[in-house]
């Protein structure tokens, strides 16, 4: 018996989602859509009568205040009215809806047995006159993504499609695939590596076979499967840590370097120099963790989910949110995770429509189904999101970049962690699913075929209510000592987690005792599958019944797999049968060190050649409206940033609560005053001129944020993140290795070490022949620790009458700044970084902020001073006086527009009450520090210029307006 | 009391704990196995979150639960003149299980009197917002007129199934919290951040001793999490939301121990 059961709202009563559509539809450029109108679409199967079925509609699935529904045992007909259409839009056969769950546990606490299985749906009934080319383009382009939903072609279709689902019978006992590696040539390996989607290189494909030629055998099909796994980009981070021959040209001089190891001789050496008494742990777990307080330390990672998010962005970045969400679970015994941060870099959301390339997203669509995602997953895990940037350029059409971090708390003495022998192997949380099983696709034909259509790639939905279950009740566990050792199963399924966690004693897995969502899947599909909200733990078996007494308790699901039996052997079974028996060591030592080729040679840009306008106010609203300045109101209120109570200086500051913050501040143990600082640096235009100063600016971007809201220096702990193109072109490389020479430089100059970090490459988008790569971007995210957060200072201006100072030198240097970009222009002068000032200039501002000398204090970026002191104005509800001529100006320009619209780094707008004029100036008598002007009752800015020439003028109001526009959606 | 997705749980003890409370957060499975007992204890706090992902609808899952596995301990609670409190998530719950407006009878035939349905903005939304002040309710004695306090949510439109349950609202003192624009006037959207019917955000059963609200008192527990503390000088070291967890330890200490 099946049951279809059909929900709308009332009459008059607003149908929030109808209404989005619609409103999506008219971004599409489609106006002949005069209303919509959502339908929420259940099907229950099962032995269940109508007086049952009406029961679960008016108790659980329907809201009879303001909800109508119909319920049948037929398909629905089809609305025939003319200028009428109707689409319903269900998920694949596959795709996890968490609420098909949920309905049946509350037909479960009903008291009504007898459902057997719960499908979704929803149906839009659309009011216009549309073509039929126009209603595929709602479908395809508003409606769904091909890749996780499709549109049900007939009503009578929904009763058996969504209903006869992904069942497959379970799998006999088979023997373990072999395959033919042994004798074949450099070629057919190279065939074998592709066919099987396994993106090893001839030279690992060489080490492989003859590590099976020396044990007289050849490897199985899983085997194969979990060596391209670990050797994998994403798992073992070849480029950086292999050799690399970079070439610097200048001119018809070059020289060539040969750098072993990237990654050891940048960002790691950094930290080995420094080598700071407050970092516990650094690179080697899932998250770096420092000292917080007597009893906790802290943790923070950030880890990129780009690919996924270009094909799927509400999926890419929901699921990108929840592991690194895992990552801070699995770091150390378990750390409890305390904020999150996010950041976007996205093509232009007015790009037009004609000039997407075939198969990418319009961003708009990128953008809201990322921020979506991001919302759905933080909110619901109960995690603020407090902190984030969103970067806009063309580049990235093809491959936005979604970086999402969190931040984690963890009690001392949990930071490390280290599996026994003969601990059971305990997978916890989701169930296992063909959920992105990429690789697994080279044993034969039919598999490839069968994994593609089935699998439909690295795209799943999440479920956060899953991954807190698993997060509430494993920090009870951690916190009874009931385990040893802890890791997320994030890229390469148990693969990667199993390998990592055995790599020392070994492991023996049985494959068919991990939980499957469905029956059918293959020994090697459950291996490498990354179905989320999973976590892997050993747990000495003593503890076994305790844990089970936890578990039950919040209802969150577990099984043992095996057991880590000291063998240093990676054994696989599957009903008994051994599918694999592989060195560990061969596994994590056996990878060839690559060597790649790097040039760079400093790229030629056309020089600025316009006058400075007389005024500058048109310039400055241009710039405020920028895509890459304006502000970010409407994402940041769909994130929840004040849950757990631990806020303290929010995203958004000032009277009416819409200023631009800096860094954001909290406090992760109330009842206490220390807090932490969390800040991002990015600036991709800046890799057009020099990826060094790229680097180096987003280290000074990160850590001057956190210096503007009263943070200091001396525990503050970087990560990085590089996005690249492709690193097999030299080119891409070249400006990868400089970037990464700037992190070194600046992490050691700043005294901030790096404590974790991650790469992403090959975001390169194949246009029909075309490659077009994102711009070399590199993420800098720091984490400060504040000793008293009741000390912190926010960017909006205080009170009329305050006194404006800039701190920190403005050079000439406006080169990838956004006013140059307004008149069309990258080139000029790259602002670099002079640490030695910068660092006088940080250590002397955070004196003066723990002194309580500073009302408020914003960092200067893009759009330099001009943007910097509108914002402070409007932030704060009050108007502004600015001299220019008064700036500290260390350059030889004569033009207004260069003082006020350099991006010089290090530099600050402080506002200081007039009663502590003499005490601040004192405080910051070595470095350069200025008053330039003041804070003024009426509600507007004056700019004056290097000759006192009034440059320019403007309402606060106007300017937050113009600010305020772009991105309100 | 926490389920799966309830998430503002450890804050909200906090706020109860620092107003002299002793605190247990109960996970909803140890009610009903039967490891802890409801007549133990005082006030019952459904903090925020999505229970069960808001699947289906916002607190539905949790509120049958509720209503009909727990249907007689909740009224005994109840009749023993005992507190409750209900935040967000957890004022969706009170409502669906029909606890709020009240009053709460096992095996009713009519469930839901009102509802808490999708904003009129058709988002998430977390903002702060002002309320006015007023009705009969334990939890509000002796507040100032208005307060500032974040909601944080999609799905927090009251609506009253009919203009009778209006009525009683008004006629009973059950309105406590309404939404206001600064200077005490009818707001408009963002100021009514949902669109609820008169501007309600909070209301009380007909004895006073139930609140439920969509905005969030224990996240203005402490002044510095008030959005621009920056400019407001000195200040006492608790906020605007923390004399509704005071109020409740204060019932309980005078009427109950």
């Amino acid at each position: 018996m099946i049951w279809r059961i059909e929900i709308k709202e009332k009459p008059g009563v607003f149908d929030s989602v109808g209404a989005g559509v619609r409103h999506d539809i008219l971004d599409l450029g489609i106006s002949s859509v005069k209303d919509v109108r959502a339908v929420q679409v259940f099907l229950l199967e099962g032995d269940i009568d109508r007086k049952g079925a009406e029961r679960i509609c008016r108790e659980l699935l329907v809201d009879l205040v303001v909800q109508d529904y119909t319920l049948s045992d037929r398909p629905a007909k089809a609305a025939a009215r003319k200028g009428m259409s109707e689409v319903e839009i269900a998920y694949n056969p596959g795709v996890m809806d968490p609420v098909e769950a949920s309905t049946l546990k509350g037909i479960h606490d009903l008291g009504i047995s007898g459902v057997t299985a719960v499908r979704t749906a929803r149906k839009y009934i659309i009011e216009g006159a549309l073509s039929p080319k126009e209603l595929e383009v709602i479908k395809e382009k508003a409606l769904m993504n091909k890749i996780v939903q499709h549109s049900v072609k007939r009503p009578e279709d929904s009763f058996k499609s969504m209903l006869v689902g992904a069942k497959e019978p379970a799998l006999n006992t088979p023997e373990p695939l072999k395959v033919k590696m042994l004798g074949l040539s450099d070629k057919a390996l190279v065939e074998l590596s592709k066919k099987g989607q396994l993106y090893l290189n001839l030279n690992e494909m060489k080490v492989i076979q003859k590590h099976f030629a020396g044990l007289k055998r050849e490897p199985t099909d899983i085997e194969l499967e979990t060596l391209a796994q670990t050797w994998s980009e994403h798992c073992n981070h070849k480029t950086f840590r292999g050799n690399i021959a970079y070439t610097v040209s200048e001119g018809k001089k070059s020289t060539t370097e040969v750098i072993q190891n990237l990654l050891k001789q940048t960002i790691v050496k950094a930290t080995n120099t420094l080598n700071k008494s407050w970092c516990v742990s650094v690179f080697h777990d899932n998250a770096g963790i420092i000292k917080f307080d007597e009893k906790f330390n802290v943790c923070f990672k950030v880890e990129t989910h780009n690919h996924p998010s270009a094909l799927e962005p509400f999926g890419g970045s929901n699921t990108g949110v929840g592991g690194v969400i895992r990552d801070i679970l699995g770091t150390g015994l378990g750390a409890k995770p305390i904020c999150n941060t996010d950041i976007f870099c996205f093509a232009r959301p007015d790009y037009a429509f004609d000039k997407l390339p075939v198969g990418a997203l319009h961003p708009k669509r990128v953008l809201k189904g990322v921020v979506s995602g991001v919302r759905d997953y933080g909110n619901k895990m109960g995690i603020p999101t407090v902190n984030g940037a969103i970067c806009f350029d063309d580049r990235y059409v093809g491959n936005p970049l979604v970086f999402c971090g969190t931040v984690g708390i963890i009690p001392k003495k949990m930071e490390h962690k280290k599996v026994k022998k003969d601990d059971l192997i305990v997978v916890c949380g989701g169930r296992t699913g063909r959920d992105g099983i990429h690789g697994a696709t080279f044993s034969s034909g039919d598999l490839t075929h069968e994994s593609e259509v089935v699998s439909s790639g690295a795209v799943q939905i999440g479920n956060p209510i899953e991954e807190k279950k698993v997060l509430d009740v494993l920090l009870k566990a951690r916190d009874e000592g009931l385990y040893s050792a802890i890791t997320d199963c994030g890229a390469g399924g148990l693969s990667s987690a199993v390998g990592e966690m055995g790599a020392e004693l070994g492991a023996r897995v049985d494959l068919e005792l991990v939980p499957l969502k469905y029956q059918g899947l293959k020994y090697h599909e459950i291996w490498i599958s990354e179905s989320q909200e999973r976590m892997v733990m050993s747990v000495p078996p003593k503890n076994l019944e305790r844990f089970k007494q936890i578990f039950a308790a919040e209802n969150v699901d577990f099984a043992v797999i095996g057991t880590f039996p000291g063998t240093g052997r990676l054994e696989l079974f599957y009903n008994g049968v051994r599918m694999a028996d592989l060195s560990m060591h061969f596994m994590h030592e056996g990878t060839p060190r690559i060597t790649k080729t790097a040039v760079w040679s400093a790229p030629k840009h056309k020089m600025p050649d316009f006058k400075c306008p007389a005024d500058l106010t048109p310039k400055l609203m241009e710039v405020l409206a920028d895509f890459n300045v304006c502000s970010k109101e409407a994402v940041i209120r769909r994130y929840d940033h004040e849950v757990q109570g631990g806020s303290v200086i929010k995203p958004m500051v000032g009277p009416a609560c819409d200023g631009p913050s800096d860094a954001s501040v909290l406090r992760p143990r109330l009842g206490t005053d220390k807090g932490i600082a969390v800040s991002n640096g990015i600036n991709p235009r800046l890799g057009a001129l020099d990826p060094y100063w790229m680097a180096a600016s987003a280290v000074d971007e990160a850590i001057r944020q956190i210096i503007a809201v009263g943070g200091n220096l001396s525990q503050v702990a970087l990560l990085d993140n590089f996005c690249w193109g492709n690193p097999d072109k030299p080119d891409r490389l070249g400006g990868l290795v400089r970037a990464a020479k700037g992190c070194h430089d600046f992490a050691v100059a700043y005294g901030t070490p790096f404590i974790s970090g991650k790469d992403s490459f090959y975001n390169e988008y194949n246009d029909q022949g075309k490659s077009i790569a994102i711009p070399g971007t590199i993420l800098i995210s720091a984490i400060g620790i504040m000793n008293d957060v009741t000390k912190s200072v926010t960017m909006d201006l205080k009170k009329a009458g305050g006194l404006l100072y800039v701190v920190g030198s403005t050079y000439d240097e406006w080169g990838g700044s956004v006013y140059l970009a307004s008149h069309g222009f990258i080139g000029g002068q790259v602002p670099v970084v002079r640490s030695r000032e910068a660092l006088a200039v940080y250590h002397s501002l955070s004196k003066a902020t723990a002194k309580g000398l500073v009302a408020s204090a914003h960092d200067c970026s893009e759009g330099g001073l001009a943007v910097a002191v509108a914002e402070m104005a409007f932030a704060g509800g009050l108007g502004a006086a600015f001299l220019a001529k008064s700036v500290p100006y260390e350059g030889h320009s004569d033009r207004d527009d260069m003082v006020l619209f350099s991006e010089s780094n290090s530099r600050f707008v402080v506002e200081v009450s007039p009663e502590n004029k003499k005490a601040f100036e004192r405080t910051m008598k070595d470095v350069p520090c200025k008053l330039v002007g003041q804070v003024l009752a009426d509600e507007a800015v004056f700019y004056y210029g290097l000759k006192d020439n009034l440059c320019l003028k403007a309402d606060i109001g106007v300017l937050k307006a113009a600010w305020q526009k772009p991105l309100k959606f | 009391m926490r389920t799966a997705g309830t998430n503002c749980n450890a804050e909200t003890a906090f706020a109860f704990e620092q107003s002299g409370a002793e605190v247990d957060q109960v996970h909803l499975q140890e009610l009903f196995a039967g490891r802890v007992a409801m007549k133990d204890y005082h006030i019952m706090a459904l903090p925020g979150g999505f229970s069960y992902g808001d699947d289906i609808a916002s607190g539905r899952i949790f509120a049958n639960e509720l209503r009909v596995r727990l249907g007689k301990d909740v009224a005994k609670f109840i009749s023993d003149k005992k507190l409750i409190i209900g935040i967000c998530n957890g004022f969706q719950i009170l409502v669906k299980a029909g606890i709020l407006p009240g009053p709460f009878a096992v095996g009713s035939k009519t469930i839901q009197t009102a509802t808490l349905f999708n904003n009129d903005s058709g988002k998430f939304e977390d903002r702060w917002v002002h309320l006015k002040v007023g009705g009969k309710c334990v939890w509000t004695k002796d507040l100032p007129k208005s307060i500032f306090i974040p909601v944080a949510h999609g799905e927090g439109k009251f609506i009253p199934v009919n203009k009778s349950v209006m009525d009683a609202l008004k006629k009973n003192g059950q309105i406590v919290f309404s939404y206001v624009k600064v200077d005490g006037s009818k707001p408009e959207y963002p100021d009514n951040p949902n669109g609820s019917t008169e501007d309600i955000a909070g209301i009380t059963d007909p004895t006073g001793r139930i609140l439920g609200l969509m905005p969030h008192p224990e996240r203005h527990f402490l002044a510095t999490q008030h959005p621009f503390w920056t400019r407001l000088g000195k200040r006492p070291k608790f906020g605007e939301g923390a004399k509704v967890f005071q109020n409740g330890v204060d019932y309980v200490k005078k009427n109950l121990l």
